[in-house]
């Protein structure tokens, strides 16, 4: 098991390198003009342009000068020292202000998701072909269909300006209420996939043999869903979560545009468009060790979920 | 069993740890003061608050509470002195300026002429890479500061009088030398701000000390606001509210929500999606003033079809302007028949003449005799929001000129830009321009003159630039302003540009303020706003 993971472990750093310069190349292939990404539509100065040039390695360009400046990155990075952005703030300092907050909305969506969509699966499951099972269904086929860019405004509009019964905005510092709301919005699709998967694979497992066994047994009903078919249901959605955190963090940029979360999205969407490379590098970096370890943990339930299941 | 438990005891604290980080640097915000004369402005987050490094709106927001300006401008927009006693010439080269006494920096220095020399020359300073250096490039002896070894710290043309008092000398006569010290580049820096002479601290900018109405109340918090308060021994006009929160947004639609829900207070620009909502949503505070942009499309001068300036006249005849400001914009912003903004002293309507006015019959007879192409291509940066004006305008002119006209994006200003440079084919292509301070000549220098800065087409006409030239080194501005209003109509003879639309502050705040007042530079007027109630 420790040599298990400890394996695990040690491929994530690899991964980690691989990742950061095919994400470092794509940056650098598709860089046109940092300085004046920066500047919007202001005309650069030429001292501004050779100071930034000079500071960031502008002008080394084409395969050596991307080695030169990869190669750069990576020296200062086995330092600690993320770098610099363009705008001369340290990218350590924007990653430490922005994961914080996107973590904390990322666990209520993962949250919400949980509570709302595995209980509300597990009853749909249990009552196949309810009232409560069909209505579930459209509702989750709706909320499927509902991408976030429409209904994260909608949801802001009508609960938060309209109603008032949510702050519009979270911004940087938020309570836990706060960022409630765009915590249901970011978990709602999460939700329904959960909610989709929890209730097949229970209704599934409700008509495997073991089941029968247990109720032949004797078992009161209760027992047979809350210990052996549960657990046995959860397989499929506890691979699907995994995932997903990685998703709700990485994926974050509609709704914290929306609720103004200045979080990894939005350092994330400002570093593309202003071509940022070192800061894009960093923060997927970031997301990519997420990835890494949830997927690790994700491995590490299954053998607690099903006993089959061993790690040598 | 074991190897089960053991499982669980490892995801446990692996999932605990991922969930812990997340809980690192809570705290409670609850955003707002209990003290009520406390107002919230958006903005964007500044890329630089050193004020010879800030050229974008929301920096030089916030700087204009921190710093007090030598200069402002009046209802006419001519310049009035605020922390300057007099900036006095008398031949428009040698200019001596007097500082009003009083004034002190946050941390208790006092002001003296030594502080804005040595703020100009850190900024002119070519190694230290301050995006507003192009200001000071008017002073003598700006040239040994350029390049990357320069030869000079200090420009020659600076010199300390006495404590209040300093001369600056130009390399040539500039009449609008005073209206120019408006803009954020000339505020001074204190003592403070430097760790040896002309090396500035790095902290300093994450907590600019300035001798203006607020000051800073802890530090710039990155990507979440800024928040100043009343400085008590500012000498000015006091502001009427005691802090002042600069909140950070990266969208306007949700800085616009908050201004709904009375949870922020003043949103300098509605955003294009709600304006035609703003006005029943927000009622009378829904508000429009005055302001300084001027969009245009342009003609590379590469470009052999747009040659014949009859073509180009005929392209803006053919463009309907009164309609796309209606319909697209929503009455936000002006149609433009003039070559500067109508905010400037000087402005005169409808130079353009009849290339201004719309009239499809005389555009399709002259775009036809002329020899205009068949196919036109009006270039646009994709990222800015102007597709939709874009593609009107394309439809205008491929009704009323019976050619076939397209919409091109390109991704970014800078690829647009590029694309010129390297006098690829982009037909037409949008520009726009925002002044830094109220003279024709800031419009007219940088956008026609033939090394304007902004000259991105290669438009160059000798007796224009001559025009210009003569009317920066007039002895006064009424002189100035003809000889500029002369260059004015060279360009309506050669058209090098269409002129399309003037813009305007379209602005909204909440039930909880009162008298916001937005400038030119699209900025709130941070004495003005009050409390309401």
């Amino acid at each position: 098991m420790f040599r298990y993971i400890l394996r695990r472990l040690l491929q994530m750093v690899l991964a980690f390198f691989g990742t950061t310069l095919i994400v470092y190349a794509l940056m650098f292939a598709g860089q046109g003009d940092p300085i004046q990404a920066l500047a919007g539509e202001r005309p650069v100065t030429e001292a501004q342009r050779a100071y930034l040039t000079e500071k960031y390695h502008l002008d080394a360009t084409g395969v050596g000068g991307f080695f030169y400046r990869y190669f750069d990155y990576v020296r200062s990075l086995l330092q600690g020292d993320l770098g610099q952005s363009l705008t001369g703030r340290q990218i350590g300092d924007i990653l430490q202000a922005a994961w914080p907050v996107t973590v904390k909305l990322a666990l209520i969506a993962l949250a919400v998701a949980i509570i709302f969509g595995v209980t509300a699966g597990v009853v749909a499951g249990i009552r196949r072909a309810s009232i409560f099972d069909n209505s579930t269904l459209v509702l989750t086929l709706l909320v499927l269909g509902i991408p976030t860019i429409v209904l994260a405004p909608l949801a802001q509009y009508f609960l938060g300006v309209k109603w008032q019964l949510f702050p519009p905005t979270a911004g940087s510092e938020p309570t836990f209420y706060a960022l409630l709301l765009p915590g249901i919005v970011l978990g709602s699709l999460s939700l329904a996939t959960a909610l989709r998967l929890t209730r097949t694979s229970v209704a599934e497992n409700l008509r495997a043999d073991y089941v029968r066994t247990a109720r032949s047994k004797g078992l009161v009903k209760r027992r047979i869903v809350t210990v052996h078919v549960l657990r046995n249901s959860l397989i499929p959605v506890v691979t699907f979560l995994g995932v997903e955190l990685g998703n709700l963090m990485s994926g974050a940029i509609i709704t914290e545009g929306v609720f103004n979360i200045p979080g990894v999205g939005f350092n994330l969407f400002r570093g593309i468009r202003t071509e940022d490379g070192p800061l894009v590098v960093g923060i997927v970096s970031v997301l990519v060790v997420v990835y890494l370890v949830s997927n690790l943990v994700v491995d590490v339930l299954y053998a607690v979920l099903d006993p089959r299941i061993r790690y040598e | 069993m074991r190897v089960r438990r053991l499982a669980a005891w490892t995801a446990l604290p692996l999932a605990v740890t991922l969930g812990l980080a997340a809980c690192g640097s809570g705290g409670d915000g609850g955003s707002g003061g209990s003290d009520s004369s406390a107002v919230s402005i958006q903005i964007a987050e500044p890329q630089h608050l050193v004020p010879t490094n800030t050229t974008e709106t929301s920096g030089s927001q916030v700087l204009a509470g921190l710093f007090s300006p030598l200069v402002d401008y009046d209802a006419q927009n001519q310049p009035y002195e605020v922390a300057a006693e007099s900036v006095t010439s008398s031949d428009n080269k040698v200019w001596t300026i007097k500082l009003k006494d009083g004034y002190t920096f946050h941390n208790g220095e006092k002001v003296t002429s030594e502080d804005y020399v040595n703020a100009w020359n850190y900024g002119a300073y070519a190694p230290n890479g301050q995006g507003g250096s192009y200001f000071f490039e008017k002073i003598a002896g700006y040239e040994d500061l350029q390049g990357d070894k320069p030869k000079a710290r200090e420009m020659s043309g600076l010199k300390k009088v006495d404590d209040l008092t300093f001369q600056v000398t130009l390399s040539a006569p500039y009449i609008d030398f005073k209206t120019m010290l408006g803009y954020n580049a000339f505020y001074p820096l204190p003592d403070a701000a430097f760790s040896a002479p002309g090396v500035l601290k790095d902290s300093y900018e994450q907590a600019p000390i300035g001798q203006g109405p607020f000051k800073m109340k802890g530090a710039w918090q990155h990507d979440s606001k800024i928040d100043v308060e009343r400085y008590d021994a500012y000498p000015g006009e006091k502001p009427k509210v005691k802090d002042v929160e600069f909140r950070v947004y990266q969208q306007l639609s949700a800085a616009y929500a908050d201004v709904l829900g009375d949870n922020l207070d003043v949103l300098p620009t509605i955003p294009t999606e709600s304006l035609s909502n703003a006005p029943t949503d927000l009622g009378d505070r829904y508000k429009t003033s005055p302001m300084s942009s001027f969009q245009f499309l342009a003609f590379p001068t590469f470009d052999k079809n747009f040659s014949n300036p009859d073509v180009r006249k005929a392209i803006s005849m053919a463009i309907d302007r009164d309609e796309i400001t209606k319909s697209v914009f929503k009455g936000s912003q002006d149609p433009a028949r003039s070559f500067v903004s109508p905010v400037l002293p000087g402005y005169r309507e409808n130079t353009a003449g009849a290339a201004g006015e719309f009239n499809p019959t005389e555009a399709k007879k002259l775009y036809q005799a002329a020899g205009g192409p068949s196919k036109i291509v009006i270039s646009y940066n994709g990222d800015g929001g102007h597709k939709d004006w874009v593609d009107a305008t394309a439809n205008q002119l491929k009704a009323n000129l019976g050619v076939d006209v397209v919409g091109s994006a390109e991704p970014k200003f800078a690829d647009l830009l590029t694309k010129v440079e390297k006098k690829q084919s982009v037909g037409m292509f949008r520009l726009g321009w925002v002044m830094d301070y109220p003279s024709m000549e800031d419009y007219l220098g940088p956008l026609y003159t033939t090394n304007g800065s902004s000259n991105y087409y290669g438009y160059s006409n000798p007796e224009f630039d001559k025009l210009v030239k003569e009317g920066s080194a007039a002895a006064t501005q009424d002189e100035a302003i003809k000889k500029y209003q002369q260059a004015e109509d060279i360009l309506a003879k050669d058209m090098p540009v269409i002129p399309l639309r003037f813009g305007e502050n379209v602005f909204g705040h909440s039930s909880k303020v009162k008298n916001v007042e937005m400038d030119l530079f699209q900025r709130v007027n941070l004495v003005k706003i009050e409390a309401a109630g």
